[in-house]
């Protein structure tokens, strides 16, 4: 990680309580996640641990300044999560409300069968970002790879690099934007028009993501994709799709 | 009724040649609900030998024998004390009535043990009727959410289920109601295929992490058990426990099913009396045979299948389509009804396209509404003290003052497969077939 800048220095880092996990644990830093006693918190040396605030359910800020492990934010509720560094598999599991935002890269999995909440990727996002999304947003600075989007029910994805192969498999109600190239689309994933409530959605998204350029939001080269719902019945001659 | 000279043949025979038309008539396979109807070798292969000269047995209604468990006491803070080893299987609301959940609900309660959630969340009118409520963590993760999980009593990463191990969920747009579709996250109507792998994790390192998390948001108080459907059952147990699970929850391929393709249930998967041995075993190489609990379910029916299912080594035992058929399914009551969509009491499995006459695999507000909460769950209730009831007589005639007393040595075979899947000795033998002995 690159130190700090003074813009990156948020105002929580100001007054946060700091727990170091060089020498306290993953309990007891979610423990006192869940029945905060302050309303900001600096996480130290994460060291890429498991489930770092895992569970909020109250309306905190933490600043986790360091690489975070598998389900860093899993089933977040409200809360504030920022990592200074790269998270691994499932970061924001499930979120129910609140936000996540990973300055670095996300590892697979990202924002998977969250139900709500917006989800950050300032970097790139390994496969299955998004993966059966149940009305959470995610954006992504950078790209996803393959199988993205998999039965994604509801939500939104905009991603402002690339996506891989495999995007939108089995999609249901869920609408995915992308900038650059797109791999092969998954089983009834289609492009659909732009129009001009998906450019509105599209830069509100990207405005409360902070992926707006000067306080400009550029839409160019966006298109859109959902689902042709042309699965959503069993019949014998959908064989070929599945 | 038919000629003498007629023969039927064994590899065609009639249901087999009904399958073949339909398949020619509606160009899709065939998907319905119950579980395996193929005969199994199963717990009536197996007898207890009870007590004589060589051992004391008990005094009927006088000598106590006890039917307590705790279930998932390695690591949670708050493990399960339920009063009988007999408890209800994970069923979603969805697959049954809100009415019929809460009947569940209600009955399990009545007698101090678990009812389990499924594939679709938790309701609110099970969790208020349960007082101890297993909720289940699925692939799909419909409906699953943080508040819900902090009430649950215990969490049940499932896997996959007896009826169809390595299929997903199944729930066809009958059945997808408003309110079903609300708590999914679908559009209603359609047919809801399910994943079969869990999006966020792979693999058995993967679910150590998971299970971690789990503990982590509920602050290890809640009991993580993990359910598989039984197949290669020996691994899947050791891998099980190594990834932390507090409790086993092995559904052997008589377990039942909401809707599956009925080529997945009859064709994979391993017998319930196959399975038990295999966890067993596995349990007792890593040192943990009762300090990690082992659910079994898949075809209990009887005080005597709870018994013999726990003298193989289980637990406790999870019941479904036995707790339907107490609540009403297939009554004979509605023999017009079930003939009427082509069906017949004793023979009804087509708990997939929601008209079920008694009101239980349904979503359709007039059917739901034939089955009283309150009457069904005295109707589960009164089932469940008749299952721990026949398996206390049993266990005090092998001279048992608990029911987790019982044991392998208590049960002989008749038959030879029976006898090598359970791993007893043929009746009036020390065989055991497989054994080397």
């Amino acid at each position: 990680m690159a130190a700090l800048s003074p813009a990156e220095n948020t105002a929580a880092t100001v007054t946060a309580t700091t727990i170091d996990l060089a020498t306290s644990s993953v309990r007891e830093l979610n423990a006192e996640l869940h029945a905060p006693s302050a309303p900001h918190y600096e996480v130290l040396n994460p060291r890429g641990a498991h489930a770092l605030a895992a569970g909020l359910h109250h309306p905190v800020t933490v600043d986790i300044r360091g690489h975070a492990g598998y389900y860093c934010a899993g089933m977040n509720d409200g809360a504030t999560v920022t990592v200074h560094g790269n998270a691994s598999t499932g970061v924001a599991e499930n979120m129910m409300s609140g936000s996540v935002r990973v300055r670095g890269d996300a590892s697979q999995s990202a924002g998977a069968t969250g139900h709500g909440g917006l989800l950050v990727i300032e970097g790139s996002a390994s496969m299955r970002c998004g993966i059966s999304m149940k009305g959470i947003d995610i954006v992504v600075g950078g790209d996803i790879g393959p199988m993205s989007a998999f039965m994604a029910q509801a939500g939104r994805l905009v991603v402002c690099g690339d996506a891989g192969d495999g995007l939108g498999d089995s999609i249901y109600e869920a609408r995915v934007y992308v900038r650059g190239k797109v791999g092969a689309l998954g089983a009834d994933c289609v492009e659909k028009p732009l129009r001009e409530e998906h450019r509105a959605e599209l830069a509100e998204l990207l405005t409360a993501a902070g992926l707006g350029q000067g306080g400009s939001v550029d839409l160019g080269g966006f298109r859109r994709f959902g689902s042709a719902r042309q699965l959503y019945h069993f019949t014998a001659h959908n064989s070929a799709s599945y | 009724m038919t000629d003498p000279v007629l023969r039927e043949s064994a590899t065609f025979d009639r249901a087999t040649i009904a399958g073949i038309q339909r398949a020619a008539r509606t160009g899709v396979y065939d998907i319905r609900g119950w579980g395996a109807k193929r005969r199994l070798p199963h717990f009536d292969d197996l007898l207890f030998l009870g007590a004589s000269m060589s051992r004391y047995p008990l005094e009927g209604y006088r000598e106590r024998c006890d039917t307590d468990v705790v279930l998932g006491d390695r690591n949670a803070r708050y493990p399960l004390h339920l009063d009988i080893p007999v408890t209800i299987a994970g069923m979603s609301f969805g697959a049954l009535s809100a009415q019929a959940k809460e009947a569940l609900g209600r009955g399990a309660s009545e007698v101090g043990t678990s009812t389990t959630t499924g594939d679709g969340g938790m309701t609110p009118e099970e969790r208020g009727q349960s007082k101890h409520l297993v909720y289940q963590y699925l692939p799909s993760r419909y409906g699953m959410n943080p508040t819900d999980l902090r009430k649950a009593d215990a969490i049940e990463i499932v896997l996959g289920q007896g009826a169809k191990p390595g299929g997903g969920g199944m729930l066809l747009g009958q059945k997808i109601s408003d309110r079903v579709a609300g708590m999914r996250t679908l559009p209603a109507g359609i047919d809801q295929r399910s994943a079969c792998r869990h999006p966020d994790w792979t693999g058995p390192d993967d679910l150590a992490i998971k299970i971690v998390e789990l503990r982590e948001i509920t602050d290890w108080e809640k009991p993580i058990y993990v359910k598989v459907g039984a197949s290669r059952t020996y691994y899947d147990v050791k891998l099980a426990v190594a990834a932390g699970a507090d409790v086993v929850v092995v559904d052997g391929m008589q377990g039942g099913t909401a809707a599956t393709q009925e080529v997945f249930i009859e064709h994979v998967g391993i017998p319930t009396l196959a399975a038990i041995p295999q966890a067993v075993q596995a349990l007792a190489e890593l040192g943990l045979h009762r300090k990690v609990q082992l659910i079994v379910s898949g075809g209990i029916r009887t005080g005597a299948d709870v018994a013999k299912a726990m003298a193989l080594g289980a637990d406790a035992v999870a019941i479904g389509t036995a707790a339907l058929i107490a609540l009403g399914d297939n009554h004979p009551r509605y023999a017009a009804d079930y003939e009427a969509i082509g069906s017949a009491a004793g023979f009804y499995d087509d708990f997939q396209d929601g008209r079920d006459p008694a009101g239980i695999t349904t979503q359709d507000p007039e059917l739901a509404a034939r089955l009283d909460p309150v009457e069904g769950g005295r109707r589960i209730a009164n089932y469940l003290r008749v299952l721990t009831m026949e398996a206390q007589t049993l266990a005090r005639a092998c001279g048992k003052a608990h029911l987790r007393h019982l044991e392998p040595e208590d049960l002989v075979a008749l038959t030879i497969e029976a006898a090598a899947m359970a791993r007893v000795p043929m009746a009036g033998t020390n065989w055991i077939p497989g054994s080397g002995l």
